[in-house]
């Protein structure tokens, strides 16, 4: 490490010469080794400082994802040494497999039912939270409060609130005169309650996004808009939306990318603990869980691995898509 | 919407009915830790909690080996967060007040990376870790979490505006080398920024459960694993789980309502500036 010899010899005295501050001393062409080091400093040092954040992302982020691809043209079990090439194979038992489309499409479903909603609710809590309010902040801190519980915690709690039997949300829907729904045994319930987890979670973090970029748009926007006549409905839609196009688009993808991996809320809704089946005929299985359940349950690592790069095809084309429909939706075109 | 007017009654009722909604799960499993498994099956549940919380949470550390878990999540999120904060805040001063060569190129990279699916790399990265013996080990959870790219993009966010040149410009004159520059001028400027980044970090490290769980054995696990554990009973006894749940979160609430303002305020800042 350069930058650490020239830590210590600086510290022997001051040098106040390197090339890119002209300072009182007339450039030499004879530089010094004390300058020379110097400017090995300047030079090399930024790059030190980034790189450990390109090396670890190259070996553990990088490196395995492309890996992955690599794998997935195995027959490559966990216990077992030998690996035998099969090409394609994983990928064509791949798009024959019910279960991997079942799994596709409740992860599909429980992004829908979680996003949707959530973005929404975001953007009402945090014009709430954009009134003059008394103690701003501590409405602010409670509305972010769900974000500190762990979604292993999320999960058990809220699989014993949507508990078929004792859990209070069926003992509510009872008391208003309603039938109890079997939350884990069907599919869109399932759905339902696990959307409502992820949306309980994340609605004020959300919120609170959104409520920043609300708090920069100036003010003197809106009271041009008011001289106008213009409602507090249309204002929203004219002026807070189009404003907050590139915050939304922000929350959009962050959301898209984690909500397509969800994997620790179905698997702790499961009303058979520690399976990783997602319910009882995989109603509510999404596809992480089962990339899970294949590599490490019954340690199929090259299937597995052949999940894991159709899902990230898949986050992909749906991070594009969302975004266009994001530019769109949340503004009338106009350049900003 | 104008801030002229106080907000009316109805904003306040709305946001607290929120408020209600978040706190009451919480709430709903310290009451259920706090009494026996009988009250799962009473008609109408009892709404102030019982007085058996402590017997229910002396059961946990029984059932699973909870204070190891605790020690484990300690070390864990406590490297974790040490190094994050370090090697994000060296990455962020340079690339917000070094020049050279590729410099923006590498920082839109960094950002890039950010919309990477990393966790979709856990089956390499799972025999990698096996292959170096590192599987049911904890730096097999450590290493791959020293640094972050939110981490890099965020410090270097706050540091363009909040570190003024000058002050490198004078260090350097005193003959400073950049690692002292960075150690005596940048580490101090970027505090607000370097403590909410540490507080997200700890959060997230403590509540990681997907790559813990394939990585870790059962017998040296996070606190999340534990908990994981105790659901996985044949017969799930809530008043024994959730006692787990309220005894792994009250840390992280503590923390939160400690600095609870400079977390908001963080993800504001984060926010606009994003």
């Amino acid at each position: 490490m350069s930058s650490g010899r020239s830590a210590r010899l600086a510290e022997r005295g001051p040098t106040g010469r390197y090339p890119e501050v002209p300072g009182p001393v007339p450039q030499t062409p004879k530089l010094t080794l004390r300058d020379r080091i110097s400017g090995w400093d300047v030079k090399f040092s930024p790059y030190v400082y980034i790189a450990p954040f390109f090396i670890l992302f190259g070996l553990v982020g990088l490196f395995p994802l492309l890996y992955t691809g690599y794998v997935s043209l195995f027959d490559w079990d966990l216990l077992d040494e030998t690996h035998k090439f099969i090409g394609f194979n994983n990928y064509i038992d791949l798009f024959q497999d019910d279960q991997f489309y079942t799994t596709l499409v409740n992860t599909l479903s429980i992004f829908l039912l979680s996003s949707v909603p959530q973005i929404i609710i975001a953007v009402l809590l945090a014009a709430l939270l954009n009134t003059n309010l008394r103690a701003p902040t501590g409405w602010r801190i409670g509305v972010l409060l769900p974000y500190v519980a762990s979604l292993v915690a999320l999960g058990i709690i809220f699989a014993n609130l949507f508990g078929p039997n004792y859990g209070l949300v069926n003992g509510f829907l009872e008391l208003v005169g309603l039938d109890r729904i079997d939350w884990q045994a069907s599919r869109f319930a399932s759905h339902i309650a696990i959307a409502v987890m992820i949306n309980w979670r994340w609605t004020g973090y959300n919120a609170l996004i959104v409520l920043a970029a609300m708090q920069a748009i100036p003010k003197d926007v809106y009271e041009a808009a008011l001289i106008d006549g213009a409602s507090a409905f249309r204002r929203l839609v004219s002026i807070t939306l189009p404003l907050l196009r590139p915050t939304l688009i922000f929350v959009v993808m962050t959301s898209t990318i984690g909500g397509l991996q969800v994997f620790t809320e179905p698997k702790l809704f499961d009303s058979m603990p520690g399976s990783n089946n997602g319910g009882s005929s995989n109603q509510f299985q999404t596809v992480t869980l089962y990339l899970y359940q294949t590599g490490f349950e019954s340690q199929h690592l090259g299937y597995a691995s052949a999940i894991a790069w159709v899902l990230f095809l898949v986050i992909i084309v749906i991070a594009v898509i969302n975004f266009l429909l994001t530019r769109r939706l949340a503004g009338t075109g106009e350049k900003k | 919407m104008t801030g002229l007017r106080r907000a009316r009654f109805w904003v306040y009722g709305l946001l607290a009915a929120f408020i209600i909604g978040s706190v009451f799960p919480f709430y709903w499993s310290f009451l259920v830790a706090s009494r026996d498994s009988g009250m799962m099956t009473q008609k109408v549940p009892p709404l102030l909690p019982g007085g058996n919380f402590f017997a229910n949470a002396a059961r946990v550390f029984d059932t699973v080996p909870f204070w190891r878990a605790l020690g484990n999540s300690v070390i864990v999120s406590g490297t974790v967060t040490i190094s994050t904060v370090l090697l994000c805040t060296l990455a962020g001063f340079a690339f917000a007040k070094l020049r050279f060569r590729g410099r923006n190129g590498l920082f839109l990279f960094v950002i890039a990376t950010l919309a990477v699916p990393t966790q979709l790399g856990i089956i390499p990265l799972y025999i990698a870790m096996a292959d170096f013996g590192w599987a049911g080990h904890l730096p097999a959870v450590i290493i791959p979490n020293l640094v972050s790219a939110i981490g890099v993009f965020w410090m270097r966010q706050y540091l363009v505006s909040a570190l003024p040149d000058e002050l490198i410009e004078a260090a350097r004159m005193d003959g400073c080398s950049m690692l002292r520059v960075f150690w005596h001028v940048a580490l101090p400027a970027s505090r607000p920024a370097a403590a909410f980044l540490g507080m997200f970090t700890f959060m997230m490290s403590w509540n990681d459960f997907l790559w813990p769980l394939v990585v870790l054995d059962p017998e040296n696990p996070t606190v999340q694993l534990a908990l994981e554990r105790l659901q996985s009973g044949y017969y799930v006894d809530y008043s024994l789980v959730l006692a787990g749940t309220t005894l792994a979160t009250i840390p992280i609430l503590v923390v939160f309502v400690l600095l609870g303002r400079q977390i908001v305020a963080g993800i504001m800042a984060g926010a606009v500036k994003g």
